[in-house]
C-alpha cells in the first residue's frame, strides 16, 4: 500500500494539538512527505539499484573481512586529513610537522588511504556496469531547489566539506568510521557521534529545503 | 588502563613509514573497490538519497547502516570471542563527540555526501562531489591548525576513555549483542513497514 497517500487522511484525522503532544518524532516522516513539493521530494528521484538490506549485509560482511585480514575498521575521513597533510608538507613542511594532529598522525599512504581511492573506482565500476553513470555537475534535486548555478553549489559544498571534516576530526570519525565501524563495535563514542550527525544533518537539511 | 578491544596480535608502537607494506595496501585496494561498489549499488552515492534521509523522506541510508551494524556486530563479536580479530575502539569524549558530531551533520546537509559516499559519488560521475572533497581536505587542515588547543580543551570534556555500551550498562557483551541485534532488526522491520523507500 502507498504510505504517502495515507498521510493526508492521517494529517486531517489527528487534531493538531495531539500531533505536537505525541512528540512527533514518529510522525515527522509523514509530515515531511506531506509538506514536500514535487521538486524537493527525494522520492521523486532515482533510488538505489539494489536492496538496502543486501547492500547493508554486504558492508557488514566486508567489515568482518577488513578486521580479519587487515586488522582495520572501514573508515574514510582520515583519508582527507592525509591528503591535507601531504599538501601541507609540500608548501610548509616545518609548520605542518609542528601541528599536534600531524605529530600524532603523520601523513602516510596507508591502508585507509588506498581504501578510499579504491572506493572511487568501485563506485565507477558499479555505476558503469549498472548504466547509472551520472556525468553531471549538479544533482537534479539541488537544481530544483537552488537553481542551476555551479558556483553556488561549489561554495556550499566546499563550506559543508570544511564543517564536515572539522567535525569528523573532532568527533573522531565519520559516517563510516563511527557510523558503521564504531557503532557495530558498540562504541559509546560512535553512538553519541552518529546520533549527533543526524540531529545536525536533519536540522540543517530541513532549514535548507523546508523554509 | 586495559584496552577493552585487544584479543590478538599486539600491534607494537613503532613510527609509521610514509608508505605501508604492499600486501596490506593490496588488501586495502580490493576492500575499497568492494566498498565503493556496494555504496553505489545501495544508492548512497546519490545526493537525493542522502539528503532525502536528512529530510526524513527516503530511509535508504538508515536501512543500509542498520543492516550493516547488525550483520557486522554479530560477526565481529563472534570473531573477537574466538580471538580472531582485535576491536578498534576510539575513546569516548562526550564533549568532542557531541560538538564534532553536530558540526559534521551540518556539513553533511550542505554537501549532501559524506566522506565515504563522496568518493563513491565521484566514481559514479557526480562531479559536484569534488567541491565537497576539496572542502574536506581544507577542513582537515583547519582542524590540524587548532588541534593543539582543542586537545587541551574540548577533547578533555567528558573523557570516558575506551568504552563499550555493554560495559557502560554492566551487561555481559554476548547478552548485549544478541539483545541489540534483535532490537535493531525489529527497528528495521518497522522501517520496512512504514517507509516507502
Amino acid at each position: 500500500m502507498n504510505a504517502r497517500a495515507n498521510t493526508h487522511t492521517v494529517g486531517r484525522l489527528i487534531p493538531k494539538r495531539a500531533v505536537y503532544l505525541i512528540g512527533s518524532l514518529a510522525l515527522l516522516p509523514m509530515r515531511a512527505a506531506v509538506a514536500a513539493e514535487p521538486g524537493v521530494n527525494a522520492l521523486n528521484y532515482p533510488g538505489p539499484a539494489w536492496s538496502p538490506y543486501v547492500v547493508g549485509a554486504g558492508i557488514g560482511v566486508l567489515s568482518w573481512l577488513t578486521f580479519y585480514f587487515s586488522d582495520s575498521p572501514i573508515g574514510a575521513s582520515s583519508f582527507y586529513a592525509q591528503v591535507s597533510g601531504f599538501i601541507g608538507k609540500l608548501f610548509a613542511k616545518r609548520h605542518t610537522e609542528s601541528l599536534a594532529y600531524f605529530k600524532d598522525n603523520p601523513p602516510c599512504v596507508d591502508w585507509e588511504f588506498v581504501f578510499v581511492v579504491a572506493t572511487i573506482a568501485g563506485g565507477s565500476i558499479a555505476a558503469v556496469t549498472g548504466g547509472e553513470f551520472a556525468n553531471e555537475w549538479l544533482p537534479p534535486m539541488w537544481v530544483a531547489r537552488f537553481g542551476d548555478s555551479i558556483a553556488l553549489r561549489a561554495v556550499i559544498a566546499f563550506g559543508g566539506g570544511i564543517l564536515m571534516a572539522f567535525g569528523a576530526r573532532l568527533a573522531g570519525g565519520c559516517t563510516s568510521g563511527h557510523g558503521i565501524s564504531g557503532t557495530l563495535q558498540l562504541n559509546v563514542a560512535s553512538w553519541i557521534a552518529v546520533v549527533c550527525f543526524f540531529i545536525g544533518g536533519i536540522a540543517v537539511a530541513m532549514t535548507l529545503f523546508k523554509l | 588502563m586495559i584496552d577493552p578491544g585487544k584479543a590478538v596480535k599486539q600491534s607494537a608502537e613503532k613510527p609509521a613509514p610514509p608508505v605501508a607494506a604492499a600486501p596490506k595496501l593490496f588488501a586495502g585496494v580490493i576492500f575499497g573497490l568492494v566498498f565503493g561498489f556496494l555504496l553505489q549499488k545501495g544508492g548512497v552515492g546519490k545526493y537525493n538519497v542522502l539528503v532525502g534521509q536528512l529530510l526524513l523522506q527516503d530511509f535508504t541510508v538508515a536501512k543500509v547502516m542498520l543492516t550493516a551494524i547488525v550483520v557486522g556486530m554479530v560477526g565481529i563479536f563472534a570473531l573477537h570471542h574466538f580471538a580472531k580479530v582485535n576491536l578498534h575502539i576510539k575513546p569516548t569524549r562526550i564533549g568532542s563527540n557531541i560538538i564534532g558530531g553536530l558540526l559534521f551533520g551540518a556539513g553533511f546537509a550542505l554537501i549532501g555526501y559524506c566522506p565515504g559516499t563522496a568518493a563513491a559519488a565521484l566514481g559514479q560521475g557526480s562531479w559536484d562531489a569534488l567541491f565537497g572533497m576539496a572542502g574536506l581536505v581544507a577542513g582537515s587542515w583547519i582542524f590540524a591548525e587548532f588541534s593543539a588547543s582543542l586537545k587541551k580543551t574540548v577533547e578533555k570534556w567528558g573523557d570516558l576513555g575506551k568504552m563499550l555500551l555493554p560495559d557502560l550498562l554492566h551487561v555481559p557483551r554476548g547478552v548485549f549483542v544478541v539483545g541489540f541485534a534483535v532490537a535493531l532488526t525489529a527497528l528495521l522491520l518497522l522501517l520496512q513497514r512504514f517507509t516507502t523507500r
